[in-house]
């Protein structure tokens, strides 16, 4: 067979992009439901994370039950209003009675999204801890940012400054200062993707400044 | 022969460093090592599957439209390794994820095909891919040995380097930040083929 003519190359295209369609079609739509569970319980697991909770929820045998168990236990979303419209808010009571704010952050990195959930204690100004995550940043250099070493450094900083302003959390190149309550390391090599958290915290956490102002004061009643 | 054919594309007739194919990957995932091993073990994979396929299909291929086939052939692949991952290993594909497009552009994969499985049995498209890829392994896993623990002190994630060496702790010892970025891989790179020409010297071109 000539398989040089156009007739030829014309339907052999055709039919190998069909064949691969069928294939790759099939096995999205047969895997979708694992496929999402799976994210969903890494979204709870991220939250959970953000608190301190579940650390060691790769150890476990069954991770997914774990996670389920742990979330239902702690934690209850609510949606409230900010200055960006509705917005989403988890609700965090530890065993010790402690309340912590959860609130989602979403941003854009160097080649991809960045996304994350930071924890702050009742007075919406200390920071309890924080989890970034990413869809594509380089390995070692802003894929760093979803290291322990990255985010354990928010816990205890804060985002409003003494007198009521609010600055959120920098991330500063070449060494922040440690008793500064604003600053955090950024990554060496990763300065695109630090400086895309840095805005994402300052973006997102800024939706929920009125929501703050109401609530701060109940808080400081009770 | 078949040994031959297994044995000289992990040294003397290296894909990277005497081929000079796959050196832009080369460059980003090899700042830690870790994501080395799950690179070169991938493009393993991949390499020996696209090979037996194409070298299947080799008869049938329309040669002026075979380059957009391999292409059709090595991401299909990719792809559904990577949906298979999200499935039923979450953790692995999160590694994965970002490497899925540099597998399926990585040169190597390309080259080995249009030079070797579109003209030979499946069998021996197969051995071809994996010692190929385990021939790019090598030179990832050596660069990002030193990358990683003259740039961050660790190998693997764990601290080799003891703390009290470093400068801040009032050690004499600081990371070399250049070996974090880019250009020290391509240095590696070149210092691995002179390492390798002053040993091999039937490699030196006249």
């Amino acid at each position: 067979m000539d398989t040089n003519k156009n007739s030829y190359t014309i339907i052999y295209a055709t039919v190998m992009v069909i064949v691969v369609a069928v294939v790759l079609a099939l096995a999205a739509s047969l895997l979708k439901e694992r496929q999402q569970r799976n994210v969903e319980i890494e979204t709870k697991q991220m939250i959970l994370k953000s608190v301190k909770l579940g650390l060691d929820a790769n150890a476990q045998k069954d991770k997914a039950v774990y996670i389920e168990d742990l979330y239902s236990k702690y934690v209850t979303d609510t949606t409230i209003m900010g200055n960006g419209g509705e917005l989403k808010l988890y609700i965090v009571r530890l065993d010790s009675s402690k309340k912590l704010y959860v609130i989602p952050l979403r941003g854009v990195g160097l080649w991809g999204p960045v996304w994350g959930y930071i924890s702050l204690e009742s007075d919406f100004n200390t920071i309890y801890g924080a989890t970034f995550d990413h869809k594509s940043e380089t390995p070692g250099l802003g894929a760093e940012i979803a290291t322990a070493n990255f985010y354990n450094q928010f816990s205890g900083k804060q985002i409003f400054d003494p007198s009521g302003k609010f600055v959120s959390v920098m991330v500063v190149k070449g060494g922040a200062d440690a008793s500064n309550k604003h600053q955090v390391d950024a990554i060496s090599g990763g300065t695109i993707t630090s400086k895309a958290v840095e805005e994402m915290l300052y973006k997102n956490i800024n939706e929920y400044r009125d929501f703050f102002s109401a609530n701060a004061i109940i808080n400081l009643e009770n | 022969m078949d040994k031959k054919l297994f044995i000289e594309p992990l040294f003397k007739n290296n894909p990277v460093t005497v081929l000079v194919l796959g050196v832009c990957s080369a460059l980003a995932v090899t700042v830690k090592l870790e994501p080395a091993l799950v690179m070169a073990l991938s493009v393993t994979v991949v390499m020996g599957f696209s090979g037996v396929i194409i070298s299947l299909i080799r008869n049938t291929i329309p040669n002026r439209i075979r380059i957009i086939v391999q292409l059709v052939v090595i991401a299909m692949l990719v792809i559904l390794v990577d949906q298979l991952l999200k499935a039923f290993a979450y953790d692995v594909s999160k590694q994965l994820s970002v490497f899925v497009g540099l597998i399926i552009t990585n040169c190597i994969i390309m080259g080995r095909i249009e030079a070797f499985a579109l003209g030979n049995k499946p069998m021996a498209s197969l051995i071809d891919g994996i010692a190929n890829g385990l021939g790019y392994g090598i030179v990832l896993v050596v660069v990002a040995f030193f990358r990683e623990l003259f740039g961050s002190g660790t190998l693997l994630g764990y601290h080799v380097i003891p703390a009290q060496w470093y400068i801040k702790n009032g050690g004499f010892y600081e990371n070399n930040g250049l070996f974090i970025l880019p250009p020290m891989a391509l240095i590696l790179v070149g210092l691995f083929i002179w390492v390798q020409r002053s040993f091999n010297k039937e490699l030196i071109e006249k």
